[in-house]
C-alpha cells in the first residue's frame, strides 16, 4: 500500500528517535520499553493483516503463550533470557502452525469467529490450569537470568531498554525481509484478489499458513519480552482486550506500512499510559471514540494520511 | 444421574437460551440484510437493561410497565444510529465494520461504567418473579417461565412479521437481491433503518429481561460477545427460526455443561465454536453469510 519510506531512512531514523527518548526522557525507561514490545506484536499482526488480509480477533493468543512460556521456563530454572526467548518463539510458531489449517480456510467473518473462539478458548485453558499458569492471579515469582552471561537486567531498566529496542530492530528486519520477497509478494496478491492468485496456481492454503506461523512467532517473541523484562505474565497477556488493541493500532497506524504501524503502536501506547493514569474508563472512552472515528477520518490510518500529504506536496 | 436436577438445569438453560435468542436476533437480521458485522450488538441489550435499571430501580415504574419501555427506547436510538453513524459504514470494508463496532462497543461500556459505576446493578422484581412454578415435573421460578413466554413471543411475531407482511416481504426480497428490490421501488434503506432500530429493540427487551437474571454491568457488551456470536454463525445470519435453535441449544449446552462438568464447562462453548466453524461454515440454514 503505502509503505513508501525507504528502511535506508526508515529504520536508523526509528534506533536514532530511540537514543533521543533514552538520553531525554530516563525517567521513562518503562513507558519506553513497553513501546518497543507492543511495537513488535503490533509488527507480526502487520505481516498477518498487513500482508496476508487475513483479520483476527485472537492474536493475543501467541502473545501469551510466548510470555508463559518464559514465565513457566524461568519457575523450573531455565532462566537465561536468549535461550526462554527462542523456546517462547518455537512455542508460539509450533502453536501457529497448529491452528493454521482452522484459521486459513473459510471466509473472513468465519475467521473472524474461529480467531476470536480460539482466543477465548486459550484464555479459559490458561484459567483453569491454576498450577501451570497461576491463575487469575498469574505468575511472577519466576527468575529472569542475565543475558548470555553477561548482562543482569538492571533496576532501572536500562538493559531491558536496549534488549527491547534490538528486539524491535530485529523484528523491522524480519518483516521488512519478508514484505519484500516473492512470498511476500504472494501474499499482498492473495490479499488483493485470492481467487486470482488460486487461479495462477499460487499455493494459497499453504502461503496463508506460513504467514500465519511467522506472525504467531514474532508475537511469541514480544510475549517473551515482556515476561522477562517486567518478570510477570498473567491472562491478560492473551485476553481478548489485547487482541483487539492490537488490531486497533495496526488500523491506526495504516496496515501494510511497517513505519505507520510502529508509529500507530506509540501513539496509542503512549496515549493509553496518559489516559489511563487519570482513569481507565476515560481511556476505554477515549479509544472507543478514536476507533469510530479513524474509520471515517483515516481510513488508511497515519501512514494513509502522510502519504496523501505527501502526494499533495508533489502536485504544487 | 438425578432426573429431577437435570430438568432444573435444562429450564434453566433453555431460559438463559431464550434471552441468547433475543440478543442476537437483531444481529442475525442485520448482518444477513445489510452484511454489517456489529460487534457492538451487546450494547444495545446494555442500554435496555439500564432502562430497566433506571425505571425499576430509581423511579419505581412497575416491572410490566417497563419493559415495553426499554424496548421502544432501544429501537428508536438503535434506529438513530443507523440513520446518523451506521448507514455510512455498510460500503466499507469488514475490518472498517469491525474496526468501528469495537470501537462502539468500547466507548458504551465506558460510558456506562462512567454513569453508572462498575458494580452489578439489581433491581427489585415483583412477587410473582420470585414465585415457584412447577414446569416438566420440576421446579422453577416464576421468572424463568416468563423469560421463556416472553422468547417464544417474540419468536412467533417476527416469524409472523417477516413472512405474513409487506414489510417482511420487503425485507427478504431486499435480503435476496438488494439491486433488484430497489430497482422495483422498495425503499431498501429506509427498510435498513427500521429493521435496524427493530433489532435493537429485540436486543434491549433481551437486556431488560437479563438484569433479573444474568445481571447487569458495563463489561456486558463484551461478555456475551462470542456465544451471540456463535449464535449467528450456527444459525445461519439472516434466518430467524436458526437463530432460535441455535440459541436453545447454545443456552441449554452451556448450563449442562458447567452444571455437569465444572472443570471444562468454560471451554465447551468455545470448542462448539470453532467446530462449527470448521465443519458448518455457512450455518444450520445454508443460506446468505459469507460470500
Amino acid at each position: 500500500m503505502s509503505n513508501t519510506v525507504d528502511i535506508r531512512i526508515a529504520l536508523p531514523l526509528l534506533v536514532l528517535m530511540a537514543a533521543a527518548c533514552y538520553l531525554l526522557f530516563p525517567d521513562y525507561l518503562g513507558l519506553l520499553r513497553t513501546i518497543f514490545i507492543v511495537a513488535i506484536f503490533v509488527l507480526s499482526y502487520d505481516l498477518l493483516q498487513g500482508y496476508a488480509g487475513i483479520v483476527s480477533l485472537g492474536h493475543a493468543v501467541f502473545f501469551g503463550l510466548g510470555a508463559y512460556t518464559v514465565a513457566i521456563l524461568g519457575g523450573n530454572g531455565v532462566s537465561e533470557p536468549l535461550l526462554t526467548l527462542a523456546a517462547a518463539m518455537l512455542v508460539a510458531g509450533l502453536a501457529a502452525g497448529l491452528l493454521a489449517p482452522i484459521v486459513v480456510v473459510g471466509n473472513d467473518f468465519n475467521r473472524l469467529l474461529v480467531t476470536l473462539g480460539v482466543g477465548f478458548l486459550f484464555h479459559e485453558a490458561a484459567n483453569q490450569a491454576h498450577g501451570l499458569t497461576g491463575g487469575a492471579d498469574g505468575l511472577s515469582s519466576f527468575s529472569v537470568g542475565s543475558i548470555a552471561g553477561l548482562y543482569e537486567f538492571d533496576f532501572q531498566g536500562h538493559v531491558a531498554f536496549f534488549y527491547t529496542l534490538a528486539g524491535l530492530v530485529l523484528a523491522y528486519l524480519a518483516v521488512w525481509r519478508v514484505s519484500t520477497s516473492p512470498f511476500g509478494l504472494a501474499l499482498r496478491g492473495l490479499r488483493e484478489n485470492t481467487a486470482r492468485m488460486h487461479a495462477v496456481g499460487a499455493l494459497v492454503g499453504r502461503h496463508r499458513a506460513m504467514a500465519y506461523v511467522l506472525s504467531g512467532t514474532i508475537a511469541g517473541m514480544a510475549g517473551a519480552m515482556l515476561a522477562q523484562t517486567s518478570n510477570f505474565a498473567s491472562l491478560d497477556m492473551l485476553g481478548f482486550e489485547r487482541s483487539a488493541d492490537v488490531v486497533v493500532m495496526a488500523a491506526l497506524g495504516g496496515t501494510g506500512s511497517i513505519p505507520g504501524v510502529i508509529f500507530g503502536a506509540s501513539l496509542f501506547t503512549w496515549l493509553k499510559d496518559a489516559l489511563s493514569s487519570i482513569s481507565p474508563k476515560y481511556w476505554q472512552l477515549g479509544v472507543g471514540l478514536l476507533l469510530m472515528a479513524s474509520v471515517f477520518v483515516l481510513p488508511q490510518g497515519l501512514a494513509g494520511l502522510a502519504a496523501a500529504v505527501r502526494r499533495r506536496w508533489r502536485k504544487r | 444421574m438425578n432426573i429431577q436436577g437435570f430438568l432444573t438445569v435444562l429450564v434453566d438453560g433453555l431460559a438463559y437460551g431464550m434471552l441468547l435468542f433475543l440478543f442476537s436476533i437483531g444481529l442475525s437480521i442485520t448482518l444477513g440484510l445489510m452484511r454489517f458485522i456489529n460487534l457492538a450488538h451487546g450494547a444495545f441489550a446494555m442500554f435496555g437493561g439500564y432502562v430497566m435499571v433506571v425505571l425499576v430501580g430509581s423511579a419505581g415504574v412497575p416491572f410490566l410497565l417497563a419493559l415495553p419501555v426499554a424496548f421502544v427506547a432501544t429501537g428508536v436510538v438503535g434506529a438513530a444510529l443507523e440513520r446518523t453513524l451506521i448507514t455510512h459504514i455498510y460500503r466499507k470494508s469488514e475490518l472498517q465494520h469491525v474496526l468501528f463496532s469495537i470501537g462502539l462497543a468500547f466507548a458504551a461500556g465506558a460510558v456506562a461504567n462512567i454513569v453508572f459505576g462498575p458494580q452489578q446493578q439489581p433491581i427489585p422484581l415483583p412477587e410473582w418473579a420470585s414465585a415457584r412454578v412447577e414446569l416438566l415435573g420440576t421446579w422453577t421460578t416464576g421468572y424463568r417461565v416468563f423469560v421463556m413466554v416472553a422468547g417464544v413471543v417474540a419468536l412467533l411475531a417476527l416469524l409472523a412479521l417477516f413472512h405474513r407482511t409487506l414489510f417482511g416481504a420487503r425485507v427478504r426480497a431486499a435480503v435476496d437481491l438488494r439491486g433488484t428490490a430497489e430497482s422495483i421501488g422498495i425503499n431498501v434503506s429506509r427498510l435498513f433503518a427500521l429493521t435496524f432500530g427493530l433489532g435493537a429493540a429485540c436486543a434491549g427487551l433481551g437486556g431488560a429481561l437479563a438484569v433479573g437474571f444474568l445481571g447487569l454491568d458495563p463489561s456486558f457488551p463484551l461478555k456475551y460477545l462470542v456465544i451471540v456470536l456463535m449464535v449467528v454463525a450456527i444459525g445461519g445470519p439472516g434466518s430467524i427460526m436458526g437463530s432460535f435453535v441455535a440459541a436453545l441449544f447454545l443456552g441449554a449446552a452451556d448450563a449442562l455443561f458447567k452444571y455437569y462438568v465444572p472443570a471444562v464447562g468454560g471451554f465447551v462453548i468455545y470448542a462448539l465454536l470453532v467446530l462449527a466453524m470448521i465443519f458448518m461454515p455457512k450455518g444450520l440454514a445454508r443460506k446468505g453469510g459469507g460470500r
